[in-house]
């Protein structure tokens, strides 16, 4: 990579997004043998779409994992507001060209610029993170609802944080599921993800804003 | 909380009681995929590990414990009904103690060992509590039990408060532990009654713990022992996986 050219995706956001999803895959996956346990719906997830094999697994999976989602989430978190990294890519956010780029997606008419979020990235991106901190809250809340009574009675007390876990988890996995069928869509995305790759010129980002 | 669902689950839960390990069955298609080219496929390792970690969250969860914190209460008019039988047997299984013979033993590190009679607790104090039960796997319920505070058993008896852990064998074969702390909260009851009257075979006849501040199986039935001692005793469930501390 030439001097002074900025990687597609810094070091500490490829790292972070791959332990990220490790983390998150096991904590949906026992997340789901947990929920089998005493649905709060009228289903089940299939057990062999489950991560710790019965409820004592499950839980253990899940609440190891949990750690290392909270402590990834907090080395990128810290990244992304001191590093300004945040600042630079997931602002703007504009509702009117959220309303634009996601008509030219639909109509499969977006350019993708490696290095730059287009503003449906932008919006979607924030949004996952705020759903990961829902889970993260709402999960404390159900771990411990006496402790952290307060948090719990602000979702409705452990019934009501249990249905807001719930809630998080979908738009998750809704995320994961559009995420990973654009990068299919798109294959090159995934590269810069795990090798430093040189974002395009600057200018090929200002066309597109 | 969903009592048809539960009840259909009960079944597989009934039937994991075989698993010593986390993962003897367990590496399902979702584990599978996950470890698939990790070294972690080798059952004893991720057992390790995750044991290592439930350890850990057990020292999470007694440094996050304040005792001084009460459980929220609610108004008899909150009280789920049915309240949801759950053990690792079905209903008819429950044991029928004859309550006039039954003696609650005392051992390990209590000052008093002299067995105790129901007539002899109910002369104690007695308090009660309408508190929400959450069992571990998820479903939750209120309820409404009475009973002796731990705490002035304890104190009463001479057990050594500095002791880390309450062990209790029950009529059914079940056993588990409690940490000292949890003890002597000031809603954890030795439960005679649930709501006006002496606890029926059901929900744990005669003599039950209850301790808002842990999940379900933390609160054994029919409770034939106590002890008191500085060696970690485990328990039916703990002993499986469950993770010991189990506190809400």
């Amino acid at each position: 990579m030439a001097p002074g050219a900025r990687p597609i995706h810094p070091l500490v956001v490829r790292i972070t997004h791959w332990i990220n999803a490790f983390a998150i895959a096991c904590m949906i996956l026992s997340g789901w043998r947990i929920f089998d346990a005493s649905p709060l719906f009228d289903f089940e997830i299939p057990h062999w779409a489950t991560l710790g094999g019965w409820l004592g697994g499950a839980l253990a999976w899940h609440f190891a994992a949990m750690w290392l989602l909270v402590g990834n989430g907090i080395v990128y978190l810290a990244y992304g507001f001191v590093s300004g990294h945040f600042g630079r890519h997931f602002r703007p956010l504009d509702l009117k060209e959220v309303r634009r780029d996601l008509a030219a997606a639909l109509r499969l008419r977006l350019a993708h610029t490696p290095g730059a979020y287009n503003a449906v990235q932008r919006l979607a991106y924030v949004t996952v993170l705020a759903l990961i901190c829902a889970a993260v809250l709402s999960g404390l809340a159900v771990w411990k609802p006496v402790q952290f009574h307060a948090l719990a009675a602000l979702m409705g007390d452990y019934e009501g944080a249990r249905r807001v876990h719930f809630a998080a988890m979908c738009g998750i996995v809704g995320f994961i599921v559009v995420h990973l069928a654009l990068v299919a869509l798109v294959p090159k995305t995934l590269l810069p993800m795990i090798f430093e790759r040189a974002a395009g010129p600057a200018r090929a980002v200002e066309v597109l804003r | 909380m969903n009592l048809k669902s539960h009840k259909r689950n009960l079944e597989p839960e009934l039937r994991s009681l075989e698993r010593r390990s986390f993962l003897r069955k367990g590496l399902s298609l979702g584990a599978l995929v996950l470890l698939g080219g990790c070294d972690l496929t080798d059952d004893d390792a991720t057992d390790r590990l995750l044991g290592r970690m439930s350890r850990w969250n057990d020292k999470v969860q007694a440094a996050l414990f304040d005792p001084a914190r009460l459980a929220p209460t609610f108004p008899e008019s909150a009280i789920t009904q049915p309240f949801p039988f759950n053990a690792f047997y079905p209903e008819s299984r429950a044991p029928r103690i004859d309550t006039a013979s039954w003696r609650l033993e005392l051992s390990g590190r209590i000052a008093d060992k002299r067995p105790w009679s129901l007539a002899e607790l109910r002369m104690l104090p007695h308090a009660s509590q309408v508190t929400r039960h959450i069992c571990v796997e998820g479903w939750s319920a209120i309820g409404k039990w009475a009973g002796v505070p731990f705490r002035t058993f304890l104190e009463r008896v001479g057990a050594d408060l500095r002791a880390p852990y309450v062990g209790f064998r029950c009529a059914d074969d079940y056993y588990s532990s409690i940490d000292m702390a949890t003890a002597l909260h000031p809603q954890t009851l030795l439960a005679l009654d649930w709501r006006e009257e002496a606890l029926p075979p059901k929900y744990g006849s005669p003599l039950k713990l209850r301790a808002p501040t842990k999940l379900g199986f933390k609160n054994p039935k029919h409770i034939t022992a106590i002890f008191v001692t500085n060696d970690y005793p485990g328990g039916y469930w703990e002993d499986q996986g469950y993770n010991w501390f189990s506190g809400s």
